[in-house]
């Protein structure tokens, strides 16, 4: 990372005053990201935000909202992305791959011994039906969580330079290309995606070259 | 199901589909579900139905990142072989991007189109995120009690700080027991 020295200078800096501490090995950050994944269950950002923020105290609250805003926006899975950049900041990308092969080595070992286990309890008459209906049961609640979380997020938008009107009309017209239409995802991300991101454009330029002129 | 099955072919199936869809995943892997079902179930026929809604049930039930139902429809369609593939492919576009971006715009932050683009992705995302929980919810003609069940999970976590391990407890038993 070009700056890397400055922002850990600047996170020195900060850490003094907010007590932050930071990971003194790469081991040590691999077991960080190890434990806090083996307690993420139906999502693990809140507890990467309870661990990293609160109890380990490697980020303040606002690097990590704006560490996981970058990382959203980025292709990839949220977390995982998180994990990447923060492992970078602490040892460069030798601590970005430490940290993302920590945040899924243990739960992966974990998943495939349990799906093993499930395949093998399904030829044992009975345990099928029941295994089948809880992971029916799962699925929904897995179903809202995600909506739940839909929810959440869009209570930010409100503050959106498109105005939320138009922000609930474009998420609107997302799901209704993917859930109705059927459409492939990279058109939705292309087409409707661009069109966002320029009308965007334009709106801050607008907002911009206001402040200069009034200035 | 054997988890040690030898079959190249499939594995260069699961990789080419993963890592293609690697790079469109803005919003988290979940957002892709739509698309994977239409790929792996629809045209290629790797998985059936019940395998591809178990992979992702059993991931949200497991531990760790939601990104590793790709994991288990790897291991579902391709045994241990398959779950490794599937992993790198999709991790691997991603992760490279993710990193090289990153430290781009780590240097870049007060650019206008950088701004406008971390802004205006915001309700596409928001969408497409709603789509995958649409595609995942039971349907009301033969599983009513089910969506029912999703519209309170819904609330709960939007609304409370009730521990999200609970709440996949509940629905568990509520399942297991046939109530739902």
């Amino acid at each position: 990372m070009p700056d890397a020295s400055a922002v850990q200078g600047e996170q020195g800096k900060g850490g003094d005053e907010a007590g932050l501490d930071r990971p003194h090995s790469l081991w040590h950050l691999f077991v960080a990201f190890s434990a806090l994944a083996m307690q993420g269950f139906g999502g693990v950002i809140a507890v990467a935000q309870r661990e990293l923020c609160e109890r380990r105290r490697w980020l303040t609250p606002q690097d990590f909202v704006e560490l996981l805003s970058g990382a959203q926006v980025l292709p990839g899975p949220n977390v995982c992305n998180l994990s990447l950049m923060i492992g970078d900041r602490f040892f460069g990308w030798r601590g970005a791959l430490v940290a993302l092969a920590g945040m899924i080595a243990a739960p992966m070992a974990l998943m495939l011994t349990l799906a093993w286990l499930l395949g093998e309890a399904a030829n044992v008459g009975h345990a099928q039906d029941v295994i089948r209906h809880a992971l029916g049961g799962i699925a929904a609640v897995a179903a809202g969580q995600i909506i739940g979380t839909v929810l959440k997020l869009a209570a930010p938008v409100k503050d959106h330079v498109l105005g939320w009107p138009a922000c609930v009309a474009l998420a609107a017209l997302a799901f209704s290309m993917m859930a109705w239409l059927h459409w492939p995802l990279v058109w939705v991300l292309l087409g409707l995606g661009s069109l966002t991101c320029v009308g965007t454009y334009v709106l801050l330029r607008r907002r911009a070259v206001g402040k200069g002129s009034t200035a | 199901m054997t988890p040690l099955m030898w079959s190249p072919d499939i594995w260069w199936a699961l990789f080419g589909h993963f890592l293609a869809l690697s790079l469109m995943s803005i919003g988290g892997v979940i957002t892709l579900v739509p698309d994977m079902h239409r790929r792996l179930v629809t045209d290629a026929g790797l998985l059936n139905d019940t395998d591809f809604t178990s992979a992702i049930a059993l991931a949200q039930a497991a531990p760790g990142p939601n990104v590793l139902f790709v994991a288990l429809m790897g291991w579902y369609s391709g045994g241990l072989g398959g779950a490794l593939v599937s992993m790198v492919g999709i991790m691997l576009p991603s992760t490279t991007l993710a990193l090289a971006v990153s430290r781009w715009v780590s240097t870049r932050r007060h650019w206008l189109s950088v701004q406008a683009f971390q802004a205006g992705m915001v309700p596409v995302t928001i969408g497409l995120l709603l789509a995958t929980g649409w595609h995942l919810a039971p349907p009301i003609q033969t599983a009513p009690k089910a969506l029912l069940l999703s519209a309170v999970i819904a609330l709960l976590v939007w609304r409370t700080k009730v521990s999200l391990i609970w709440l996949v407890a509940a629905g568990a038993v509520l399942g297991g027991l046939g109530l739902v």
